[in-house]
């Protein structure tokens, strides 16, 4: 195989592998693909709140379930003095609180943060008893009672052609109030919740039915109680409610805590028992909320990554990852353009310098040391010092230079000049080194040339490496630095004509 | 270059370009000096001391090397090469593009003469020698070897086409048949350097005579040296066909498919081997005014047989079928 078509061949492998990985980063784990992207996480606190009775207490509170559209980031118990436990009782997750001696209100808590992802609401099918325990109404004064149900569950059926659109119809004519069938049904469950009637008539209906108990999210909500559902089974799957519309399905929204099962909270040695809610919302940064939801399941692409350093390392790797997008910029203006800068890639170095210290101060202070540095060369080139020397002289005259501009410049009130220490000295002992010969040789205009080039150069490289987007993308997907080497690859494949030679040949085609 | 040269008169479209078989910079790397130049030969044309043994092997004439340094010499050892010397030449062996190449011509007492007529005194020549030591024009400042070559007494067919500088000729050689040539000669204005970018007068000469058939100073066809003010019409160089074996036989003495020669005509001893150069420039197109493309191309489709011809043969078809249209 020619190497040019080995040059293609992996340059495309290493393209689609890191095209690949940045796609599953942002479509499995949810990192953003642009900068500035907010995400909505609902904090839900739940407070249990009872008076003991002086003795030991102990409350038992059922813990939301893993729901497919709403992703638990974080979760945290508060209970002083409480031993705390979660224990797993049939397929529901129990948080227990218990003291040995209580008295006077008690509060506990227990907050979570939940995360909105697309997707359907409940996993399918849910493996729950589907058996019906029929209503005993066997008495006289029931007969009423009974024969209403009948006869609502009568009507539905007629206007219906299956389960689903029968519980529709059944529940609009309960939650009609002119229904007189319904009306006569609430008479007599005075103390019941719609709910709990529903159900009731469901299983008359012989409709396996239960509750489902959760949470609308709704920002900046206090002291809410839980809302019910109803899901009903249709004979092959488990269908959702909105009770009051007869709506099927999951509203949007809506945070399910319990699927069918017993009580939500029980308390043992205490009255006056009872769950309160509240809500509320915040934005947070993409990124976190990727960086949170993934951190449980440590995902390898995550956990072996530079997210898994120290803070401090981080924040140096963001301006490492910077690096190769300067090279990049460098080998595009070379091959595509063709200028000519001092030392390949020491334009890269001071465009890392200029992002630390802003790009005028930067510029003045390379140009201000370069000339300093220059005019100390010519002298020190008059001294007949061996090369080695002279650069290490100039090296030391260099570190003089930046010292000296940073304590003038402090006394004047000028702060950003002391950024000057970012600026790679042996980098400009170079530099300064090779602009001198270069002057003895081919004279100052083509050292002006030369520092242009590489300003120039630099100041480019700057502004590519400063764009929000291009850190963005090389810190959260350094998977792309795959992409880049493929990129590069195929530029130091071209054999056009650089832009500068279009100028250079011109008399070639007159 | 200078800008203004550069930009005036405007840029012109590649495909115009391509049309005239002009090689860019690009191309040149990728499709000629990766593909011809094996990078294991290249120490035998970076470094001029190995040309020099190397080209004594072959029989190529080569201007005379008094002494070289391998280690940073004493002030007496050095003293004690230069001493006896009117005229010599100091080289590193690793500079590239001619940088860090002392000529003295003559003496003036104890100092010694550049051949701008500037003094310099033995203390310059010591420090010369140790900067090219410590790596100073070197690629990437590694340590070099020093040579002091003897002066080439020039060949005085040049004189009125130079001023104060060396004219030497570059010939292209592709797989060991040459292409082009071109005579580069020094101007007021490039201050006696033979660097076209720098002003110096490129003349194209023609494979088939040796004759001038174009010249170009800051990329503008001219017809006369600026300062001496001689027609490029008149002038031919001698030895011609010699000069032209000379340079495709460095072919075989270095092994590379795509170099570039620069030779010199002394006096006495005709053409001489200055340097081999495995990255040779691209100026020589315009100094022509042809693009060295097609004739490239042409050589790359021959077959085998006529690959491996001899040295003579190659001169005498690069001669017949590289001669320049007449001049016009």
């Amino acid at each position: 195989m020619s190497p040019r078509a080995q040059v293609y061949i992996l340059a495309a492998l290493l393209t689609l592998m890191g095209a690949g990985l940045t796609i599953y980063k942002n479509v499995e784990l949810g990192f953003p693909l642009l900068p500035g992207e907010y995400r909505t996480v609902w904090t839900i606190e739940a407070k249990v709140g009872f008076t003991a009775d002086g003795g030991p207490a102990k409350a038992a509170l059922t813990l939301p379930r893993e729901q497919r559209n709403m992703e638990v980031l974080g979760e945290t118990f508060s209970s002083s003095g409480y031993g705390f436990n979660i224990i797993q009782e049939d397929d529901e997750y129990r948080a227990v609180w218990a003291k040995r001696e209580a008295s006077g209100p008690q509060s506990l808590f227990y907050q979570l943060d939940v995360h909105q992802t697309p997707g359907a609401a409940l996993e399918q099918p849910l493996d729950m008893s589907t058996k019906v325990v029929k209503p005993l109404l066997a008495a006289r004064e029931q007969e009423a009672v009974r024969q209403a149900i009948y006869s609502l569950v009568d009507t539905a059926r007629q206007r219906s052609s299956d389960t689903q659109t029968f519980t529709t119809e059944l529940l609009t004519a309960l939650a009609d109030r002119r229904n007189q069938d319904g009306n006569m049904i609430f008479g007599y469950y005075k103390d019941r919740s719609f709910v709990d009637v529903a159900l009731l008539v469901l299983a008359a209906a012989d409709v396996p039915a239960h509750r489902i108990r959760g949470l609308y999210l709704e920002d900046d909500r206090r002291r809410m109680s839980p809302e019910d559902l109803l899901e009903i089974y249709d004979g092959t799957r488990w269908v959702v409610f909105e009770p009051q519309t007869g709506s099927p399905g999951v509203p949007k929204n809506f945070f399910i805590w319990q699927r069918g099962g017993k009580s939500l909270l029980d308390v043992e040695g205490g009255y006056n028992s009872r769950v309160t809610f509240s809500v509320i919302s915040n934005d947070v940064p993409a990124r976190d909320v990727a960086m949170l939801s993934t951190s449980q399941e440590k995902e390898a692409l995550v956990d072996f990554s530079i997210y898994s350093l120290p803070i401090e390392q981080q924040s140096i790797f963001k301006l490492i990852l910077l690096v190769p997008v300067g090279a990049l910029v460098v080998v595009l203006l070379r091959v595509f353009v063709g200028l000519r800068t001092s030392g390949t890639f020491m334009p890269v170095l001071l465009a890392i310098a200029f992002i630390e210290t802003q790009l005028l101060t930067g510029l003045s202070i390379f140009v201000l040391i370069l000339i300093l540095g220059l005019w100390i060369r010519f002298y020190l080139s008059r001294l007949n010092l061996l090369l080695v020397a002279r650069i290490a002289a100039v090296v030391v005259t260099v570190v003089i230079l930046m010292g000296a501009i940073s304590v003038i410049s402090y006394k004047l009130g000028i702060e950003q000049a002391l950024t000057v220490t970012f600026f790679p000295m042996i980098i400009l002992a170079w530099t300064i080194e090779r602009m001198s010969i270069v002057w003895e040789e081919d004279g100052p205009y083509e050292v002006l040339i030369q520092a242009g080039g590489s300003l120039l150069v630099a100041v480019i490289a700057w502004w590519v490496m400063t764009n929000r987007y291009i850190e963005h993308w090389t810190f959260n997907f350094p998977e792309l630095l795959l992409v880049l080497l493929g990129v590069i690859m195929i530029v130091g494949n071209y054999t056009g004509f650089r832009l500068a030679e279009l100028a250079r040949f011109r008399q070639l085609v007159r | 270059m200078h800008l203004s040269y550069l930009f005036r008169g405007g840029l012109v479209s590649p495909f115009a370009l391509n049309r005239r078989g002009v090689l860019g910079m690009n191309a040149r790397n990728v499709n000629y000096i990766a593909r011809y130049n094996d990078r294991d030969k290249y120490p035998i044309v970076d470094d001029k001391l190995n040309t020099k043994r190397q080209a004594k092997r072959y029989r190529i004439p080569v201007p005379e090397l008094i002494a070289a340094f391998e280690t940073q010499p004493s002030r007496r050892r050095v003293m004690g090469v230069i001493e006896p010397l009117d005229k010599f030449v100091i080289k590193p062996a690793r500079g590239s593009g001619g940088k860090g190449i002392l000529v003295i011509v003559g003496r003036d007492g104890d100092d010694y003469l550049k051949p701008s007529g500037a003094k310099v005194t033995a203390l310059d020549i010591q420090r010369h020698v140790s900067n090219i030591h410590s790596g100073l024009y070197s690629l990437g400042g590694k340590p070099d070897r020093v040579m002091i070559e003897a002066l080439v007494d020039f060949d005085p067919v040049f004189d009125k086409y130079s001023y104060e500088g060396v004219p030497d000729i570059r010939v292209i050689v592709f797989r060991g048949y040459p292409v082009m040539a071109m005579l580069r000669c020094s101007t007021h204005v490039s201050d006696g350097k033979a660097n076209l970018h720098q002003g110096a007068v490129g003349v194209g000469v023609d494979l088939a005579t040796g004759k001038s058939c174009h010249a170009v100073q800051h990329g503008v066809r001219i017809d006369q040296h600026p300062d001496t003010e001689m027609r490029f019409s008149d002038l031919e160089v001698p030895d011609w066909k010699e000069l032209v074996r000379l340079a495709a036989s460095c072919y075989e003495m270095t092994g590379l498919g795509y170099l570039g020669c620069d030779i010199v005509l002394d006096r006495r001893r005709g053409p001489l081997l200055l340097e081999a150069n495995a990255r040779p420039g691209l100026a020589i197109q315009i100094a022509n005014g042809v693009g060295l493309r097609t004739r490239l191309e042409h050589i790359e489709k021959m077959d085998l047989e006529q690959l491996e011809k001899g040295v003579d043969e190659r001169v005498a078809y690069s001669m017949d079928y590289f001669a320049a249209e007449p001049m016009g």
